[in-house]
């Protein structure tokens, strides 16, 4: 069975159709490249799928290991495997980071029915995936991304996902704003979680990421559609011709 | 004359008053000052909208009557005290009890005191006839109507004396408690004095016994400063649901003097908390802060009054309210600098986070500056909880009510993290969690 399933996926924001019958499936242990100009509808996409109110879905489905995904609150597609790390990672004052993530991954376990997890056991747990991410520990201690340059918000998200072990990930633009040696490190965590069970989408503008993130499946997305599927070579040839072609057939 | 219509209600009180005069404590000069207390009351009668201050909190149409005078109370009311206490007991103080409008020795830690504390029951205080006390007791402004009403009812509460040179590290809590069924109204009215080079921190909490629902508190603190000293105060209004708490606190400051001090509303129908603090000495420092925590039909006030009345003193006030379902949050935040007082440095910030449409959050912050070289300042503000924060956290797996409860406690924190004391801080970090916890 697909892990992730989205059928013919119709979507609107404020009126306005965004998605326009959006097909895509994906298999675990694939890594699949969403790729498309801004405002094609990407970021759209990973909403709906994270389950972001506000959105109208007017037709299509999303399954996620054959359930419908659509039906579940944002918390319960956590639970279940589905993580998205944010093109724009908010801010939350307050909050120390360490205390949010121990709640949530805590929030996750119970809804499946798992023991919480003590206050040490996470810590080593954190400490270890923080290391391996090049995240100091006392950014664990301050607000969650309070104060956090663009890279270092990048870098939290990665962490979070390697904290929950999601089934399906989306990462939506995690390029964006990262320098290259940042690139690299958030690359090599993320490619350090693929696994035959696991599955990735990575959504992006540029090619460059798609070095580092070497995916199975490429899509070209335009105006609300997947206007052309292939494997990776279909990213270099982006690269070099550019998405107008696909604007046209759009 | 001053002609305001008066209720049934204001009636019936007049007569409450000429039945119970006699019980209540103090002859002479004390009973004279207590008539005309009432009589300031009678003029008025319970504060209504149409008066300036009282224009969000309306005990005329919220509180309509004042109940009859609780009764003393006998062993089983002091036992349910007893049980009241105990789930809201905090380590390391000495408790001083008040049990429906009465000191209650049994319940109350006063054995072994420290060198230069004295705690006596205004009631023996004002029977043993000591004038400069009494006088003291019953100075403060009778304008107020509600403080006139507690002046004149006032059947008993704590006299504590701190003489000058002492530091207690053992925090005083003065417990209100409402042991019972019947509805009925206390009155208490306490005074602490600090003299100069003191420290102590007062806690005052207001709780209901088992059963105890529509009663209705009234009590009055006031609170002297000395040259030097310092006082940390922690009040937690944590009442029946169905009951009314109208209460107010009048603090001088001496020189050099420092008040800290933080409020916790989370219980109680109705309250009303009116603060005066006036800096009398140069260099004093005043901190007020509070949280408000409230749903239902809950409506709680907060009304401060802070006066700079010589210079170089400092104020800073945090308050943050969470209002849900049809509740109402009051702050109103008065400051006064007056000609003389230079180098006044007042800051005042206030915020209320509303969680339902219907919740309603009023916001008065006044600024009466009359020195030219000061640095005053004043926010406000009301919202929602942030929906793109909500849904960040959702995504990570949090439900909804506890996503929120994580942004509410960090919206009190603000306020919550001023008190100094660890274990304090603690406590009102607890009956927040409870709040939040309740509402899950
Ligand atoms: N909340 C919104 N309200 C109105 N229009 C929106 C909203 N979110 C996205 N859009 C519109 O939907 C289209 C797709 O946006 P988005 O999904 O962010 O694209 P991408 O991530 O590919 O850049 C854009 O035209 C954008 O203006
Ligand atoms: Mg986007």
């Amino acid at each position: 069975m697909s892990l992730l399933e989205v059928k013919d996926l119709q979507v609107r924001v404020e009126e306005r159709e965004i998605l326009h019958g959006l097909s895509l499936t994906v298999n675990p242990g694939q890594v699949h490249a969403i790729m498309g100009p801004n405002g094609s509808g990407k970021s759209t996409l990973s909403h709906v799928i994270a389950g972001k109110p506000g959105y109208e879905v007017t037709g299509g489905q999303i399954l996620f290991k054959g359930e419908d995904l659509l039906e579940m609150a944002p918390n319960e597609r956590a639970a279940k495997g589905v993580f998205l790390a944010f093109q724009y990672p908010v801010e939350i004052p307050g909050v120390t980071t360490w205390n949010f993530l121990h709640a949530a991954l805590n929030a996750q376990r119970k809804a499946r029915g798992e023991d919480e997890i003590s206050s040490p056991a996470f810590l080593k747990k954190v400490r270890e995936v923080a290391k391996s991410l090049n995240i100091p520990q006392d950014m664990l201690k301050r607000g969650v991304n309070v104060g956090f340059s663009g890279g270092e918000k990048k870098r939290n998200e990665i962490l979070q996902m390697a904290l929950f072990e999601p089934a399906v990930c989306i990462l939506d633009e995690m390029d964006s704003g990262l320098d290259i040696d940042a690139l690299r490190i958030a690359a090599d965590g993320v490619n350090a979680l693929r696994s035959p069970e696991r599955a990735m989408v990575v959504i992006t503008h540029y090619q460059r990421l798609l070095n580092y993130i070497v995916p199975d499946v490429v899509h070209v997305m335009s105006k609300g559609r997947v206007v052309k599927s292939g494997g990776k070579e279909l990213a270099l040839e982006l690269e070099e011709s550019g998405y107008a072609q696909f604007e046209d057939a759009a | 004359m001053n002609v305001v219509a008066k209720t049934e209600t204001g009636r019936a009180l007049g007569d409450a008053f000429a039945v119970v005069r006699d019980r209540l404590p103090g002859k002479g000069k004390i009973a004279d000052q207590r008539q005309q207390a009432f009589e300031a009351y009678e003029r008025s009668g319970l504060p209504h909208r149409r008066i300036e201050d009282w224009k969000y909190t309306d005990l005329r149409a919220l509180m309509r009557e004042v109940l009859p005078l609780a009764p003393a109370p006998d062993a089983a009311a002091l036992d349910r005290a007893t049980a009241a206490i105990k789930l809201r007991a905090i380590d390391g103080v000495r408790r001083l009890v008040l049990v429906d409008g009465a000191f209650a020795a049994d319940l109350s830690d006063l054995g072994s005191l420290e060198k230069g504390l004295s705690v006596r029951p205004l009631r023996e205080v004002l029977d043993a006839g000591d004038a400069a006390l009494s006088a003291q007791a019953f100075a403060s402004d009778i304008s107020n109507p509600m403080i006139a009403l507690n002046g004149a009812m006032a059947t008993d509460g704590v006299v504590i004396d701190i003489a000058d040179g002492t530091v207690l590290t053992r925090p005083l809590h003065i417990v209100h408690v409402a042991s019972g069924t019947a509805p009925v109204a206390m009155f208490t009215r306490s005074l602490l004095r600090l003299g100069r080079d003191t420290g102590v921190t007062l806690v005052e909490s207001y709780l209901a016994g088992e059963g105890a629902k529509a009663y209705q508190t009234h009590d009055g603190l006031i609170v002297a400063i000395g040259d030097n000293a310092r006082l940390d105060h922690v009040r937690l209004v944590e009442d029946s649901v169905d009951a009314f708490n109208i209460s107010s606190a009048t603090v001088t400051l001496g020189a050099h003097a420092h008040f800290n001090t933080f409020g916790l509303t989370s219980g109680g129908h109705v309250s009303r908390y009116q603060l005066t603090v006036t800096c009398a000495g140069e260099g004093s420092k005043v901190e007020t802060n509070g949280v408000n925590l409230i749903n239902g039909k809950q409506h709680a006030d907060t009304t401060l009054f802070l006066d700079h009345a010589v210079p170089h003193c400092a104020s800073r006030e945090i308050f943050r309210a969470v209002v849900d379902d049809r509740a109402h949050s009051v702050f109103q935040g008065r400051i006064i600098v007056r000609p003389d007082a230079q180098k006044t440095d007042a800051k005042m910030m206030t915020r209320a986070l509303l969680l339902s449409d219907d919740a309603e959050a009023d916001n008065k912050p006044e600024l009466e500056i009359f020195a030219d070289d000061v640095t005053c300042g004043h926010g406000a503000t009301t919202g929602a909880l942030d929906e793109s924060l909500l849904f960040y956290m959702r995504a990570r797996g949090l439900p909804e009510k506890e996503a929120q409860a994580l942004l509410i406690q960090a919206f009190v924190g603000e306020a919550i993290e001023t008190i100094v004391s660890d274990a304090l801080r603690d406590v009102a970090i607890a009956t927040a969690q409870r709040w939040l916890e309740a509402r899950a």
